[in-house]
């Protein structure tokens, strides 16, 4: 713990600090544009010169490691000078342009000029211009406004994985760009929007759409995946401008998927906007909500109580859950199910969290990836294998196809046998397990949802309890999920009560005649078949494969536009906030449960939402603690069948398109058309 | 500067290198130890450039980056930092022409005036019959032996306008004049005569010529 | 004058045989297990007590350099790694070396390899000097095949290796670190320091880097011993080295000469002397472009060591001599430097990337005289803005000639500057 002194005030920081964590630590700001906490040092952008007793030049503070007895100073005319100079050199080039630049207003540059910069130019030469490079159809570029900081370069080689950034040339004609301008293949191409600190890489979607003081700002929370990734989301009005990350060091850092960042286009197109009932015709006519409510009333009084069925979608806020399964118990109904794919989970809660916590991930030192592609099922928790693989080249063992997840891994294999060999130690990468301190269990829904899910879960606990993968300190037994919903589904019992029916079963029994009436709330990733002569209720969103296949659509709100608790695959409580208004008639999803327990006649008891989360957390209490995760004790879960042969897969392929929201984004849509037809230059080119 | 203005507009569809260049590279990669044959990317950028008319494809670029397993991307920078790689093609006498300070004072511009009468063009140009490309380069180390001209691999030294021309000559000619000062002096010695080392001097000192220029 | 007894390079002007047998003749390799049985310490104790000053710019003694290197081999091998890089504009003594002495650097490697115990060497070579690599791998497979090298080098029971590596076109690859980046095959940007190389260097190992002439000196210090390197020269500048002596002399040409010799005498004795006398003197830049120029009036007195040159405000450098006479037009010899930085620099760091560029267009105006007075000043703050405020030194090395021009030859570019707005005032009242 090296004590220096800065600017007179003393100050103690950790070892392997910086000079600039000191100035920090004294409360002293250091100008910088290179830098960045979660990226290497590059010390390129001089801006940070400080001076130190007995050095004969002003020192990066960026880069010099903090040393006993250090005397700083960031106040003398040298530094201030340095500054200046830098400044003025950073501006030469750099193009007036601030008025129709996108990052007006939130430009470190402009900031820092402000700050430490003179107030005219002495330069009276050309100034630079650069090409613009093509990035793909996120990041659109102005290069000629490139301060050449490296941050994107290294934050694509770094933290994303994927080392397809460079600075070609050199001296005044260095240049960055993929190579030969191909689409930055990542799943977090996008974060180094936020990272640039000019307006060199600016949103591509969200170009010359606003300016950041005409926007309101609100802290929430992100469905696109199970990681509960805290966003801000900036809206104009009733408009989802953009989505932003938020700091949150135990889920994403400051990180986002671009998914999260852009399928919000999609929130502006396919809306379900007024209730609509299928007519004589086969088709969908829009209806009142009055007659909307008095034609699903007197279906539920018709159904019997146990032909009828509830399934809910992926991102179902905890409130709606609670108060639709409200609602069927009060009409008797035992049939619910949260899972649409399937999973064989549920019950004990160790056997579905994330346990390890996803900063546990930190701490591992082996990791074995049972039917997940983390990739693409949860990029941002990806980079964090990738950062701990980085450091220590931890062993990473995959039972599923093989994909680039941006780290080396051994490919075991896709037969469920592996596991068995695992199990009994017979495998090689069993002694990798076994030499781990704090090894780590990945299990994604590749392996949960399938016939044999349950045992597979059963067969993965054998080996975390085997190879100490499950001890007083540590519990690296984690199942990923990719739903946001799930978790919190599963921890509130939207699951078939006793007697009741899965999503499985609900299906056979539709077949055969008898689910007289099935409730998606928000459910687009079924097969309907089974159900088409039922009577099917959709509340959702959007016009997608459930309002399809509707007789009746119940508008509801997107996750933008309401209040609600989410429980991330840690089994973290989140409360995301309301960010914009659901469009037309469209409601927030418990009012209109609410609406219909009124209209049939069952009473769920609460009229606010308020009172609502008042029973929700009363019944289960942990949903009122926001951001803790209510610890799960481990226990028996999982079932001891025999595996299929059937081979181990990933809850998905398509990173971009996943739910409701990103298939109607055309966004969404540009990035798989992109990355297909790089895909399809580099098959043709082998 | 695009990469269009970096590379040549066209490329050819494959490249591989010869099997004599692949036992080359096999060498080369010895050289360095295990896991760290990224050091290996210049000298094979330097192969895939004398193998392909003096010119690197992108499709080396990217063998490249296979072959020892680095991102293309990187490849691309290296080959686009470091002057010596052409990455568009150049006639089969590439003319280097140094003109930096100590060069320019003893009449790199003779010399330059000497390329320019003759093939009507600058730096960065390939004359009309493509066989001769110029290049305007910095300092080349040879600057006791100025102006220099670098013909391929091999330094022409105590140019000026007549000899430039003669050297252009025996170019065009395929009969290149012998390597090293056109005035015949061996290294770096004075034209004048060697003010040191008498006892080692040779008789004719100024006749023969240096080892590495043999 | 130095003594042809006393001077280390005999064969620079590839009179000789440069090949094994040639250099035998000469003396070296001539018992080389017997300079390593002084062992690590002894050799680093001497080299120190020579006072031989790095040969490649930075004046830096060369035995304390190899002292810095942890002195037991522990999970990282030790690298040497020669700086053969040479590109410094008036510099290419080394390049004489090379073709001409090749085994000395060779032995010197062994040695200086030994003593910081090191197995293996990389010797980094421009890559222009093609010929000059033939013929130093040549030399190298000639001192393999006489077991000079490899397992049992030179039959001290120290296995030494020497690689060739080539560079490609890049001046600040000359940079130490800059070298290494290139050496592991990327760009050749300079790293941040602290780490420095003997630390972590070549592969994240501890490395020195050193200049050829210093590595190729070592064995004959060792031989004749450190009293006699010491014993030339003046005190704290001792030694021979290689001059380099360009521009406009009468017979430009390397020479080895004692340290401290006075420029004039360098001149007159071994290069014929100023073209069209010494009254025709302008200027003098002594050690490489980088070191600011001297006018024709320091220049009649002052020596060529670090220190004297230093007191000069200029510097030693590589000893590459750039000689221009009054018929040189000096701003624009200057300005052809600051387009020479503006071309090398690698593009990292702001101040360099940014200013040298910005200097370059300046001095091109000011060679015309299209600028205003105000902008000399302007023009010397951009300069300092640069110098002490970049990773690596070559922000300094394009500020310094600006400099010392601007300090030297101010009222020549006034003089132009005048008369260009002399010629713009009639222009403008035709």
């Amino acid at each position: 713990m090296p004590k220096l002194t800065v600017n007179d005030v003393e100050v103690e920081v950790e070892d392997g600090s910086t000079v600039l964590h000191a100035c920090e630590a004294a409360g002293v700001e250091i100008p910088r544009f290179c830098y960045h906490d979660r990226l290497s040092i590059a010390g390129n952008c001089r801006m940070c010169l400080v001076d130190m007793e007995r050095a004969p030049k002003p020192i990066a503070s960026c880069a010099m490691p903090a040393g006993d007895g250090m005397v700083i100073r960031t106040d003398t005319d040298r530094v201030k000078k340095a500054r200046e100079g830098v400044m003025e050199f950073l501006l030469i080039n750099h193009p007036l342009d601030c008025p129709i630049c996108d990052q007006g207003g939130e430009c470190d540059l402009q900031d820092q000029a402000m700050g430490y910069g003179l107030d005219g130019s002495r330069f009276s030469e050309n100034k630079r211009a650069v090409d613009n490079k093509h990035m793909g159809p996120l990041i659109s570029t102005v290069m000629t406004r490139c301060i050449h900081c490296t941050r994107c370069v290294r934050f694509a080689t770094e933290v994303a994985g994927v080392p397809e950034l460079g600075a070609i040339g050199r001296g005044e004609s260095m240049e960055i760009t993929t190579y030969l301008e191909k689409t930055l293949a990542s799943e977090l191409s996008a974060n180094v929007i936020d990272l640039c600190p000019v307006g060199a890489l600016t949103s591509r979607p969200y170009a010359f759409a606003a300016r950041p003081w005409e926007l309101n700002k609100v802290e929430t929370i992100d469905v696109m995946d199970a990681l509960g990734s805290n966003i801000r989301v900036d809206a104009r009005g009733a408009q989802v401008m953009r989505v932003l990350p938020r700091l949150n060091e135990d889920i994403n850092e400051e990180w986002i998927s671009d998914k999260t960042r852009y399928a919000i286009d999609g929130l502006r197109r396919q809306r379900l906007d007024k209730p609509y009932a299928r007519g004589r015709d086969g088709r969908l006519h829009p209806v009142s909500w009055d007659e909307a409510l008095k034609s699903l009333a007197s279906a539920l009084r018709k159904a019997k109580p146990n032909m009828i069925g509830a399934i809910a979608g992926n991102q179902a806020d905890a409130e709606s859950l609670y108060a639709l399964k409200s609602l069927m118990t009060r009409l008797g109904s035992p049939n619910l199910d949260c899972r649409q794919d399937g999973a064989k989970i549920g019950g004990n809660r160790a056997g579905y969290l994330f346990n390890s916590t996803i900063a546990g991930i930190d701490d591992a030192d082996a990791v074995l990836i049972i039917g997940s592609n983390p990739r693409i099922e949860a990029a941002v928790l990806n980079a964090r294998i990738r950062r701990n693989w980085l450091s220590s080249r931890m062993p990473v063992g995959v039972v599923g196809p093989k994909v680039d997840l941006t780290y080396d891994a051994d490919f075991l294999g896709q037969d469920p046998a592996i596991l068995d060999a695992l199990a009994d130690g017979s495998h090689k990468f069993a002694a990798k397990l076994k030499k781990a301190k704090k090894p780590m269990i990945i299990i994604g829904m590749g392996a949960l949802a399938r016939a044999d899910g349950a045992a597979m879960l059963g067969k993965a606990r054998q080996i975390a309890e085997g190879y100490g993968v499950v001890t007083k300190e540590w519990n690296g037994f984690n199942v990923l999920h990719n739903a946001a919903a799930r978790v919190g589904g599963l921890d509130l019992g939207f699951l078939p009560a006793r007697g009741g029916m899965d999503i499985a079963a609900m299906g056979k029994a539709a077949m055969a005649g008898k689910l007289d009436l099935l409730w998606l709330l928000g459910a687009d990733e079924i097969d309907f078949e089974p159900f088409a002569s039922s009577f099917v209720v959709y509340q959702g969103h959007h016009g997608d494969a459930g309002a399809h296949h509707a007789d009746l659509v119940l508008p509801g709100a997107a996750y933008t536009e309401k209040d609600g608790i989410y429980v991330n695959t840690e089994g973290r409580v989140q409360y995301a906030t309301r960010a914009a208004f659901p469009p037309g008639d469209a409601r927030e999803d418990w009012t209109i449960i609410r609406a219909v327990s009124g209209a049939v006649g069952k009473s769920i008891g609460f009229d606010t939402l308020a009172e609502l989360r008042e029973a929700l957390c009363a019944e289960y209490p942990h949903f009122a603690d926001a951001d803790e995760i209510a610890p799960a004790k481990w226990a028996s879960f999982g079932g001891r069948a025999k595996l299929s042969a059937e081979p181990v897969g990933q809850a998905f392929d398509n990173f971009y398109m996943t739910c409701a929201i990103s298939r109607a984004s055309e966004t969404m849509a540009e990035c798989v058309r992109a990355s297909s037809a790089d895909h399809g230059a580099a098959v043709a080119a082998e | 500067m695009s990469i269009e203005d970096r590379i040549a507009s066209d490329q050819p569809d494959s490249f591989a290198f010869s099997k004599d260049n692949e036992a080359e590279i096999k060498r080369i990669i010895a050289k360095y130890p295990k896991g760290r044959q990224a050091s290996a990317v210049m000298p094979l950028l330097d192969l895939a450039q004398r193998q392909h008319e003096n010119w690197i494809p992108m499709k080396a670029i990217e063998l490249i980056a296979a072959k020892l397993d680095m991102a293309e991307i990187r490849v691309l920078e290296v080959a686009t930092f470091y002057t010596m790689f052409n990455l568009k093609p150049v006639g089969k006498y590439f003319l280097q022409a140094c003109t930096t300070t100590p060069c320019w004072l003893r009449g790199s511009d003779e010399m330059m005036r000497a390329i320019k009468d003759r093939y009507q063009i600058s730096s960065g140009q390939t004359s009309a019959c493509g066989r001769f490309s110029l290049l305007e380069v910095e300092c080349l180390g040879a600057c006791v032996n100025a102006p220099i001209l670098q013909v391929n691999d091999d330094f022409y030294e105590d140019l000026d306008y007549q000899s430039t021309g003669a050297l252009l000559d025996s170019l065009e000619a395929d009969a290149p004049l012998a390597v090293g000062s056109v005035l015949g002096r061996s290294g770096s010695e004075a034209a004048a005569g060697a003010t040191t080392l008498a006892a080692g001097k040779p008789a004719k000192a100024t006749k023969k010529r240096s080892a590495a220029n043999a | 004058m130095l003594n042809d007894a006393d001077r280390i390079f005999t064969n620079i002007y590839g009179w000789g045989d440069a090949g094994l047998k040639g250099a035998k003749a000469r003396g070296d390799w001539d018992k080389t297990a017997k300079l390593l049985a002084l062992g690590h310490d002894e050799i680093v104790e001497r080299m120190k007590a020579s006072g031989l000053r790095g040969r490649g710019g930075a004046g830096f003694p060369t035995g304390l350099k190899w002292s810095f290197m942890p002195k037991e081999v522990k999970d990282r091998p030790h690298y040497l790694v020669v700086n053969a890089d040479e590109s410094e504009p008036g510099t290419c003594k080394d390049r004489d070396i090379i073709r001409h002495e090749p085994h000395k650097l060779l032995e010197g490697c062994v040695v200086a390899g030994f003593a910081m115990r090191a197995h293996a060497a990389y010797i980094y070579i421009r890559g222009e000097f093609v010929n000059e690599a033939r013929r130093l791998q040549a030399a190298i497979d000639e001192a393999y095949d006489a077991g000079l090298l490899g397992k049992d080098a030179a039959k001290s029971g120290w296995a030494f290796d020497i690689y060739l590596h080539r560079g490609a076109g890049a001046y600040i690859c000359g940079e130490e670190t800059a070298l290494l980046e290139s050496l592991e095959g990327r760009k050749g940007q300079p790293r941040l320091k602290p780490p420095f190389p003997a630390g972590v260097g070549l592969y994240g190992c501890p490395t020195t880097v050193n200049n050829v002439e210093s590595i190729a000196v070592a064995p004959t210090i060792l031989r004749r011993g450190a009293d006699w390197f010491a014993g030339l020269g003046k005190e704290n500048n001792t030694g021979t080295k290689l001059f380099c002596i360009s521009g406009h002399v009468n017979s430009p040409c390397n020479v080895e000469e004692e340290m401290g010799i006075p420029l004039r005498e360098l001149l007159e004795k071994h290069a014929g002397g100023v073209r069209g006398g010494w009254d025709n003197l302008l200027a003098v830049i002594p050690g490489g472009s980088s070191t600011p120029l001297m006018p024709k009036d320091v220049c009649a007195d002052i020596t060529m060591d670090f220190d004297a040159l230093r007191n000069a405000g200029t510097g030693l450098g590589t000893a590459g001599i750039i000689v221009m006479d009054k018929s040189t037009d000096v701003v624009k010899a200057i300005s052809r430097l600051s387009y020479f930085y503006k071309h090398e620099s690698c593009g990292q760091c702001t101040p360099c990337r940014e200013g040298t560029g910005w200097m370059w267009r300046m001095m091109e105006r000011l060679v015309r005289g299209e600028a205003e007075s105000h902008e000399i000043d302007t023009l010397e703050q951009v300069t300092r803005q640069i110098e002490g405020h970049t990773i690596c030194a070559l922000g300094d090395a394009a500020a310094w000639p600006i400099q010392g021009l601007i300090k030297h030859f101010r009222p020549e570019i006034e003089r132009r500057i005048a008369a260009r707005h002399a010629v713009d005032a009639v222009n403008a009242a035709e």
